[in-house]
């Protein structure tokens, strides 16, 4: 099974013809996944990716001739709540906003719309995902997977490939690896992520990957204590030695009046049952001693 | 960005909210000329605020009141001489002091739980509204704007009448869909007046009447909306923006100044903050947090190294890349690039993997640099050296 995207997954990519689009257009194309069409106005009938993918100037387009389903967004921050939209009336049901940099209050419509189309929004700001052996969607290395069934969801981009490289390392692989992102308006939190791996029958164990700042890992936490209590958690927290009121590059990541702390996260997820690391190499470790055979 | 409370209340007037008028001085003598042409236009008091960007201003003895020219020159210059939360206070505003009824609590917020505009308001105005939340949750009373179509009249209705300010319906609602108008013309992440006040106003004729002013205002933008606000750059406030902090962001990265010897060049705010974390764990202080992005190029790279030097305690780097968006040889050029210019020499520990990082690797071995294979490894690599003991 795998969550949100998995081989049968056909992919539209935004900006297919551009700097970003093309690069990890391509390294999607290789790592199996099906690329099935690229989407920039203008530059329908256009091929790209040495011909194999065929361009078109709409998502509409895109969907009717090719029956993508998951949208990839690669253009600028200006135009990317624009392309959410574009994917969710186009009827695509996985849109993943790869750009960064998109003002707040752009996307409060954008996740709206999405939401009302009955779509899901992963991002924007994130890496994207990827479902081991079967497909990736965004800018994750392909190289770092393994396949298994350890799910894990992240707000970093980076530092979830940090977390995934240390497990497959270790011998430990994933069935699906999720990025949310770092942005203030983000469409998928960390409890979406953990409800659908509850669901799927091929994930037998969460890694959780946070940072300081907000409430999310906490409110994720709570519902996995009940939800979760017999699968084994383990979690890692960025941040513990950030110091209070720098927002440390994420827009959500800062701790403003003692709130948001790495101390009061890690807590709240020892306490819903998650085993914390102190660094991403000893995740794996972690996983065995809550009981997960690999 | 955060910016000044003067250049807030411009914004505020901007969008026609009932604000009460205002100069902003330099020195205490620029300070009495506008007390005194307060005092002439007929106000009892002036009041005389610090501007800084910190909060705890009136705590720091960075609000006070004067009656008379003299006065207030002398309370300017104490104000001006103080230093709020580490920063010199380097401008104050003076204004008529108002003759306050009652203050209240209100503001537009990005609520990034809900994914929606909160228009949040308390009874309780006047003090840290994050103290009411944690001791009166019962207090504030927190209306969603719908994220389609916006806050609605009835809306602001509800939230004029909730904080009882029925007798004041028509400017409450003004001054309600002011705020969120406010925070949408500026893509602001924050539009809060503590207080709002209802106060006293004597007319000539001697007659006392009640209207809402907003008698504060902090607005904090989005920095991510800058590009499409030109004009609000110019609200920076060069007094309180470091010379690195300012480098940092024209060359488009995120850098965080820390009091350690380990300069660390990450990709990624959640790896970055990492490697400080790793830092720290293997005995040694990060100098600084430094995000150079997604997809940094070599010039983005050679910056971060000479913002990283430009810190004398600096004895170590510690460079980690993951590659991603980011292309591991584009970071090994920049680094290769930024030594041959670089003028002082620090032990330096690079770990790159990711994308590319095959090609970086070659570059990498051919100019000699140290690297490291692990996060740990690179980690406690710096560590040493930072401390004179070699790898």
């Amino acid at each position: 099974m795998s969550i949100l995207i998995d081989s049968s997954s056909r992919v539209v990519v935004h900006g297919l013809t551009g700097r970003e689009g093309s690069f990890h257009g391509q390294a999607m194309l290789e790592y199996g996944t099906q690329v099935v069409a690229g989407m920039t106005p203008g530059k329908g009938g256009q091929t790209a990716l040495d011909g194999r993918v065929p361009v078109f100037d709409t998502v509409a387009d895109a969907v009717r001739e090719t029956g993508a389903d998951t949208s990839c967004i690669f253009v600028p921050a200006a135009g990317a709540p624009d392309a959410v939209m574009e994917a969710a009336a186009a009827g695509v049901k996985t849109i993943f906003c790869i750009t960064e940099g998109i003002p707040a209050l752009d996307m409060i419509p954008a996740v709206a719309m999405v939401r009302a189309a009955g779509a899901r929004l992963i991002g924007p700001n994130c890496p994207g995902a990827t479902s081991p052996g079967r497909a990736k969607v965004g800018i994750i290395p392909g190289s770092i997977h393994r396949n298994g069934r350890v799910g894990v969801v992240s707000r970093s981009g980076t530092l979830t490939y940090e977390a995934v490289q240390a497990m497959s390392d270790a011998g430990i692989g994933q069935s699906t690896c999720v990025g949310i992102g770092g942005d203030p308006v983000i469409g998928t939190t960390f409890l979406d992520i953990l409800q659908l791996f509850a669901d799927d029958a091929e994930t037998d164990a969460i890694v959780l990957i946070g940072e300081i700042g907000g409430a999310a890992e906490e409110t994720a936490a709570a519902w996995a204590a009940e939800h979760l209590r017999d699968v084994p958690k383990v979690a890692f927290i960025a941040g513990r030695t950030a110091p209070e009121g720098k927002r440390m590059g994420h827009a959500g990541a800062i701790i403003s009046g003692g709130a948001g702390t790495a101390a009061s996260k890690v807590a709240a997820l020892e306490a819903a049952g998650f085993r914390v690391a102190g660094s991403p190499t000893e995740l794996p470790q972690l996983l065995r001693d809550a009981g997960y055979q690999a | 960005m955060k910016i000044q409370e003067a250049d807030a209340k411009s914004l505020l007037v901007a969008q026609g909210l009932p604000v009460p008028p205002w100069e902003v001085a330099h020195t205490a003598a620029e300070a009495r000329e506008a007390a005194e042409r307060f005092f002439a236009g007929g106000a009892p008091q002036v009041v005389i605020k610090a501007q800084v960007l910190v909060g705890g201003r009136g705590k720091a003895g960075g609000v006070k009141l004067a009656g008379f020219p003299e006065q207030a020159e002398l309370v300017a210059q104490s104000i001006l001489d103080l230093e709020i939360k580490g920063i010199p206070v380097r401008k104050v505003l003076v204004g008529p002091a108002a003759d306050i009824v009652k203050e209240f609590y209100l503001s537009a917020v990005l609520d990034r739980a809900e994914r929606k505009i909160l228009l949040m308001g308390s009874a309780e105005g006047g003090v840290e509204i994050e103290q009411v939340a944690a001791e009166r949750p019962d207090a504030i009373i927190a209306i969603h704007a719908d994220p389609l179509i916006g806050l609605q009249p009835f809306q602001a209705r509800a939230m004029a009448f909730r904080l009882g300010l029925g007798a004041h319906l028509k400017d409450a609602v003004a001054i309600a869909t002011g705020l969120v108008r406010t925070m949408l013309a500026y893509d602001a992440d924050l539009v809060e007046i503590n207080p709002l006040a209802i106060v006293n106003e004597t007319a000539i004729d001697g007659l006392v009447s009640q209207r809402l002013q907003c008698l504060d205002a902090k607005i904090t933008l989005d920095d991510s909306a800058l590009g499409r606000h030109p004009a609000l750059e110019e609200l920076r406030d060069p007094d309180e923006e470091d010379p690195a902090d300012r480098e940092a962001r024209e060359a488009g990265l995120t850098f965080i100044k820390l009091d350690g010897t380990i300069g660390c060049m990450v990709n990624g705010a959640g790896l970055a903050m990492t490697t400080m974390d790793l830092v720290k764990r293997a005995g040694g202080e990060p100098a600084n947090f430094l995000d150079i992005g997604g997809g940094a190029r070599a010039d983005k790279v050679a910056a971060a190294m000479r913002l990283i030097l430009a810190d004398p305690k600096v004895n170590a780097i510690l460079v980690n890349i993951f590659g991603g968006i980011t292309r591991g040889d584009e970071v090994a050029k920049g680094l290769i690039e930024a030594r041959a210019q670089q003028e002082r020499d620090v032990p330096m520990v690079v770990r790159i993997v990711g994308t590319n990082a095959a090609e970086a690797a070659v570059l990498l071995e051919q100019a000699k640099f140290v690297t490291a294979a692990t996060l740990d490894d690179a980690a406690a690599q710096a560590v040493a050296a930072s401390k004179g003991v070699p790898a």
